[in-house]
């Protein structure tokens, strides 16, 4: 097979990826894992087990300043102000005026001078120039720090399943205490690990128990191959597709995007249009309201695996795929739908697989959460 | 990759092997399973329907991808590979035993113009 890595960018774990077997491709200019092998056993691995994911092409930004709070206030669509305990995290996205998704991302909360987003690989660069600009344009004075590149890069990995806090701790036995206590969508930063100052956050992709856990980029490899030796099993962007479809959790680009409003992709709940702060894109969508539901879908019939773009042909009008796939835990093809207004859970569609149109149910998400199917 | 020396290939990944009695039994290669990853479902043509060379006529999805099945040489459908529709991981297991469907060709010396195993081990090299 061609190699055309030449021009892609890589993560600090690239060799050791390619050291254990690993199918690479390019994933947005990254040269990422697909699978090591097999992409179902890696996927059934978190579910039931313990898995890891290099997500190290993700970045890291640190925003410092007095006036950081109130950027925040303006800058993302969720409310910062529900972040009041140092290590607490906010998933929100970053709107355009014009009420669209430039990206998706997570803001962390460390003191009232430090936040930390880790925004999407792919968005990085545009989401930093927008940050610069809207930093400059408001007169904020902050300083905006990538920690992909160069010194003081972090790397991330997430180790996520039912046994995947106690297999990190195996490895990071010092940052135990601290962890074990915080609860999801939290966060600590240990400074003397024995691989350097980590943060530790009880969060994920997938839908299960989990951390994901920013390292030194330079120390990565080893501890990578010390979760591999704890019996962490590496999982590729495969399984972490099919692990986030099953847990109804949204990816930018496909998803929503700059064309999409969030109330049509199934994120009013990150939205705060109750408080009484402004925020970038807030009057457009107060003006445009939602037009479309987000929802799940499970074909009943053969014929086909649910994937992007097919059309959804419903009684209140057509809807589209915007993810689909085989699910490993039901063992049925599953998607992700913007459906018309109206549809409701229960209704069956019809779904346009080549020449023909399958049925399919309408559920409310997640399809799986913790283990468990809760979508039938 | 393993190429079995006694199949002819086509540059859409399908192998051919050619029976006895004048058939001929069409499946992916090595390759072409490697590259869709874990399969879950197969979509084959009725017995019965009439193929046209270099047309689509089936599909062989995988967990990430669904992959159109070409007809090597124009003919019709004789048998098709009933099992796979409750196993469709047995051609990650074994591509080359895990056969899609048996052609009669409408002209067997077609089966001749495809590439042989050495021909093909080089356009996947």
């Amino acid at each position: 097979m061609t190699q055309t890595a030449t021009s892609l960018k890589a993560t600090p774990l690239n060799a050791a990826h390619r050291a254990a077997g690993a199918k690479m491709v390019d994933f947005g200019g990254w040269d990422m894992p697909v699978n090591y092998g097999s992409q179902i056993e890696e996927h059934h691995a978190v579910r039931t087990d313990c898995g890891m994911f290099d997500v190290s092409h993700m970045c890291v930004v640190d925003l410092q300043g007095e006036n950081v709070r109130s950027f925040l206030r303006g800058l993302v669509a969720n409310n910062v102000d529900k972040l009041q305990v140092a290590g607490k995290a906010l998933y929100s996205c970053m709107l355009k005026p014009e009420g669209t998704v430039i990206d998706d991302l997570i803001v962390y909360f460390f003191s009232e001078n430090w936040f930390r987003l880790v925004v999407n690989a792919g968005t990085a660069e545009k989401d930093i120039a927008w940050m610069n600009a809207r930093n400059a344009e408001t007169n904020s004075g902050l300083t905006i720090t990538q920690r992909r590149d160069g010194a003081n890069a972090f790397a991330l990995v997430a180790v996520q399943g039912p046994n995947a806090r106690a297999k990190a701790w195996e490895v990071l036995p010092e940052t135990k205490a601290a962890s074990a206590e915080i609860k999801p969508f939290n966060a600590v930063i240990v400074a003397d690990t024995s691989f350097g100052e980590v943060m530790v956050a009880r969060t994920g992709y997938t839908g299960e128990d989990g951390f994901e856990i920013a390292v030194s980029a330079d120390r990565v490899t080893e501890f990578w191959n010390a979760l591999v030796a704890a019996g962490v099993k590496p999982a590729g962007l495969g399984a972490r597709d099919t692990l986030r479809l099953e847990a109804g959790m949204n990816l930018y680009g496909q998803d929503m995007d700059e064309t999409v409003n969030p109330l049509d992709a199934g994120l009013a709940w990150t939205i705060d249009l109750v408080s009484e702060r402004d925020f970038v894109g807030k009057q457009a969508l107060q003006t445009q309201g939602q037009n479309a539901q987000f929802l799940g879908l499970i074909l009943r019939e053969k014929g086909g695996i649910l994937r992007a773009h097919q059309k959804v042909v419903c009684a209140q009008g057509e809807g589209e795929i915007t993810s689909g796939t085989f699910s490993p835990t039901m063992q049925q093809a599953i998607a992700l739908a913007r459906l018309p207004m109206g549809v409701s859970v229960g209704d069956t569609v019809h779904v346009v697989i080549r020449d023909k149109q399958l049925a399919a149910s309408v559920v409310k998400l997640p399809f799986v959460r913790n283990g468990k199917i809760l979508a039938v | 990759m393993n190429v079995p020396a006694d199949l002819k290939y086509t540059t859409s990944h399908e192998w051919v092997r050619t029976e006895a009695d004048g058939t001929i039994t069409v499946g992916i290669t090595e390759f072409a399973q490697d590259a869709l990853g874990d399969i879950v479902f197969v979509d084959l043509p009725k017995v019965g329907t009439a193929l046209e060379a270099g047309k689509d006529c089936a599909v062989v999805e995988s967990v990430k991808a669904a992959g159109d099945i070409y007809a090597p040489v124009t003919g019709e459908v004789v048998a098709i590979n009933e099992e796979l529709a409750d196993a469709p991981e047995s051609i990650n297991a074994d591509a080359f035993a895990a056969w899609l469907f048996k052609l009669k060709p409408s002209n067997i010396a077609d089966v001749d113009a495809l590439m042989n195993a050495e021909a093909y081990a080089k356009n996947i090299a």
